[in-house]
């Protein structure tokens, strides 16, 4: 119910007393209302912006944030208002939707920061007005477009944990740069469907004459060595056919799908020509297949965006194709007929019959003009010529729709593909910015720990080297602080845990590794090898490794390393007595490291992964690929 | 309320003019100035002072209708589409157009096709403020639709198709097709006592008087500003 319409009913209620006397049982009573407060004004303060209402008009949505007693809990005492720390501008058509009962969607928000926003009201956005809706969806469809590319780009590059052979070959032939080797299958299939496109077009020019007979077409003379050509581009083709046959994930769809289409009809007339060679029926037939080996050519389309989006527009604007073909076929019967009928009287003329006259209106309409077919009446020439400006309207007048829409769909595929251009970069900046403050935690744990050790060894205070940290920063240092001391486990960097690796896998390990050890059994290897191996997906012992971007994940990697402990700043090196390595202390007598993994290398990882040589993104980055294996060894 | 000025031209002399506005390709300026001169159509009530004498609300009871009644009708009046409009929001499930142009007509007093607020204020005052005997005087009015002072079948029946309109299609036990005319019977056996197949407005007083649920019922909504 409407929300001003709510202000009627009263009216309604008291219009009631005229089904009074037509009633014969007696009515219910009516709800009593019992706080009946006069209506008093409610201030809300939304980030210094003050609104006022009536109570009653935000009591006409009862479940929502303003309806309901949930307000009160914003309820700010001193002042007597209702205070919200939230966007005034989005708040204002909230306010709105109250008083008139109609959500508008305002064209300068962005779309997700105003779902939100009714998200936090308790308002569902499917009550957006009709004159607001429809700008509300596109901008929600946009936006969810992008969500999905930004989430398959990441699918992409996520590392799966163990991908099957099959999966693999899919993934490379999906995404041909996934890996150098699908990069070459990728081009020798596009050079092999452009030598078979060639052929299939050489083969028809005539090439100079033998002598003694006419001059033969290229095939007939060299058909050796075309059909050599031919079998070669049509066994590679099958092969890549039953390539993707056996990787597809669903088969029954992939044998459906259009590609696969393509494919097969791409092939077929070779080897129904190598059946029927003998026959000479069919080879007439046989002769009509060949033209379907020009269906080879859309092939291209998996190796050209530019048709796929083609052809995706064509789909798109299959009505507004459908409209411009059933008009034209409209025009063209009538203006047919017309010209038939004019032209009739004269003699030798070529409009023979209606059908015959098709031919005149097309090539007239789409204002070709052959000249072929010319009218000779004076009629027939006015109808002609009101035949060709007609012609010009009715095919123009479909054209800019499709044109829209692939212009439409041709700039969303270019956002897209620079988004994922900037991505990187973009990714690269936050992840700086990231790795500061989780260094800073390790940095001030240094200090900290500096300075204790100071204080331990009795030297006089130093100054301090750490900056003086705010109270939030404190917090959240102490809140780690207690998560190392629950896992007996410690945070150190990278740099650390690298030279750990390698002092470690140096060192001969002690058979008795402690029983807890989990996951990959060659603890060297698979941590020192980890450049080589795809990496895995973060488990981590805490924290689920969901979302990529969660917060910060957490990944605990044991090493035993103790006799000689190169960390001059963990705190087992501060507490090993000389002769005591392994005696188990409340401090962590082992040198535990904890990975903190920032969220975004993720996306790097597989990059880092599949382009060993090319790039390693900077030290601070590569934590993921060393985070990759989680071993837990408690060494107490 | 203003309606759009008339213009008798003959079909030929439109055909004439739309053939040379199609020809030159002008706008027509009279649409223009039509839609002009409707949007400024604004009717204000008279002063609280005076309403407050008509009727029997208070001052602040007449604000909170004010508002209500602005909310809905921005131009200060509500015409019969707008009314069939506002009423049916109440009643989702069937067809209230048919009561709600009864209701209108109860409204409009003085039979100028709009309801202003004057009119709706009035009518509430009778209905929410009213004596017993007023509200009854007012429900017969509602059922008189050609107004001459006595209901007759015919009339009742066709007020109680456009209740059971209301109720729509799915209700329990289902509507039956002969259920408005039974109900007029029982009501008219009530009602009608002279027995000469109407009601009037002696007949239809003094039988809701005597029927105790009625005078309840009557007094129902009063709390309802």
């Amino acid at each position: 119910m409407a929300a001003g319409v709510a202000a009627w009913l009263p009216f309604a209620r008291a219009a009631a007393i005229g089904w009074m006397p037509v009633a014969n049982c007696p009515m219910p009573l009516a709800p009593a209302d019992k706080n009946k407060r006069q209506d008093e004004l409610i201030i809300l303060n939304v980030s210094g912006r003050r609104f006022q209402t009536w109570r009653t008009t935000l009591e006409r949505y009862p479940d929502t944030l303003l309806g309901s007693t949930e307000k009160e809990f914003f309820f700010n005492e001193d002042t007597k208002e209702y205070f919200f720390d939230r966007d005034p501008e989005v708040f204002r058509c909230v306010l709105n939707f109250y008083r008139t009962g109609k959500l508008h969607y305002p064209r300068y928000e962005c779309i997700s920061a105003y779902d939100d926003e009714l998200a936090f009201y308790g308002i569902l956005p499917e009550i957006i007005g009709d004159c607001c809706y429809e700008e509300y969806k596109d901008r929600k469809r946009e936006n969810a477009e992008r969500l999905m590319d930004d989430n398959d780009s990441e699918n992409n590059q996520e590392s799966m944990p163990s991908l099957s052979f099959r999966q693999t070959m899919w993934r490379a032939f999906e995404n041909p740069h996934t890996s150098t080797l699908a990069l070459v299958f990728y081009y020798v299939t596009g050079f092999f469907i452009a030598v078979s496109v060639i052929t299939n077009v050489v083969e028809t020019v005539p090439c100079g004459t033998v002598p003694g007979s006419k001059e033969l077409p290229c095939g007939e003379r060299y058909s050796v060595a075309f059909f050599c050509l031919d079998t070669a581009c049509v066994m590679i083709f099958t092969v890549e056919y039953l390539l993707r046959l056996f990787a597809a994930p669903s088969r029954y769809r992939f044998i459906r799908s259009v590609m696969s289409i393509i494919d097969v009809v791409a092939i077929m007339p070779y080897y129904i020509g190598l059946v029927m060679t003998n026959n000479e029926d069919v080879s007439g037939a046989f002769v009509t297949l060949r033209v379907f080996r020009v269906f080879r050519i859309f092939k291209f389309s998996r190796h050209s965006q530019g048709l796929r989006i083609l052809g995706y527009t064509l789909k798109s604007c299959a009505s507004e194709l459908g409209f411009l073909l059933f008009s034209l076929t409209m025009a063209i019967i009538i203006f047919a007929t017309v010209m038939f009928y004019a032209e009739k009287g004269s003699s030798a003329s070529k409009f023979t019959s209606i059908p015959a006259s098709f031919w005149y209106t097309i090539v007239t309409m789409t204002t070709l003009g052959y000249g072929d077919m010319v009218p000779k009446t004076i009629a027939g020439k006015i109808f002609g010529s009101i035949c060709s400006l007609s012609g010009v309207l009715v095919i123009a007048l479909p054209v800019p729709v499709i044109v829209s829409n692939f212009s439409r769909i041709y700039h969303q595929n270019q956002r897209a593909d620079k988004r994922r251009a900037q991505k990187k970069a973009r990714l690269a900046r936050i992840r700086v910015a990231k790795t500061g403050s989780s260094n800073a935690y390790l940095h001030s744990k240094r200090n900290g720990l500096l300075n204790e050790a100071l204080e331990l060894m009795g030297t006089p205070e130093e100054e301090h080297t750490g900056k003086i940290t705010s109270l939030i920063e404190s917090q959240h240092h102490h809140l780690l602080h207690c998560l190392e001391k629950t896992t007996n486990h410690e945070f150190i960097d990278e740099q650390m845990f690298e030279q750990n690796c390698m002092e470690s896998s140096m060192q001969n390990y002690p058979s008795t590794r402690s029983p807890s050890l989990s996951s990959h059994p060659g603890l060297t290897t698979t941590c020192c090898s980890r450049r080589s191996k795809k990496t895995t997906h973060l488990p981590n012992s805490n924290l689920p490794a969901t979302r990529l971007r969660s917060m910060q994940e957490l990944s605990t990697i044991h090493i035993q390393g103790s006799e000689q402990p190169s960390l001059t700043t963990s705190r087992s090196s501060l507490n090993l007595k000389a002769d005591d390595g392994l005696r188990p202390n409340c401090k962590t007598s082992q040198i535990t490291t904890a990975i903190i993994s920032i969220p975004t290398p993720p996306v790097l990882t597989p990059e880092g992964e599949s382009r060993p040589p090319t790039s390693s993104p900077g030290p601070n980055t590569n934590i993921p690929s060393v985070a990759s294996n989680v071993v837990k060894v408690s060494a107490l | 309320m203003n309606r759009c000025p008339r213009r008798s031209w003959s079909p030929l002399g439109q055909a004439t003019r739309s053939l040379y506005q199609l020809v030159t390709g002008s706008l027509s300026p009279d649409s223009v100035e039509d839609e002009f001169e409707l949007s400024t159509v604004c009717h204000r009530p008279e002063g609280l002072e005076q309403l407050q004498e008509q009727t029997k609300f208070t001052r602040k009871e007449l604000q909170v209708l004010y508002r209500g009644f602005k909310n809905e009708c921005p131009s200060g009046i509500v015409n019969e589409e707008n009314f069939k409009q506002i009423y049916s929001q109440f009643f989702p499930q069937g067809d209230s157009s048919t009561y709600a142009t009864f209701l209108f007509n109860a409204f409009d007093t003085n039979h100028d096709g709009s309801v202003s607020f004057e009119d709706f204020v009035a009518g509430l005052s009778v209905i929410l403020r009213g004596t017993i005997d007023d509200r009854l005087n007012w429900a017969f009015n509602l059922y008189d639709l050609n107004k001459d002072g006595c209901i007759t079948k015919e009339e009742m029946l066709d007020i109680m198709k456009s209740i059971y309109d209301m109720m729509g299609k799915y209700t329990y036990p289902a509507l039956r097709e002969e259920a408005p005319r039974e109900h007029v019977e029982s009501f008219f056996q009530k009602m009608d006592r002279n027995k000469d197949g109407v009601v009037t407005i002696e007949e239809f007083i003094e039988s809701c008087q005597k029927d105790e649920n009625i005078m309840r019922s009557m007094q129902l909504f009063d709390n309802v500003i």
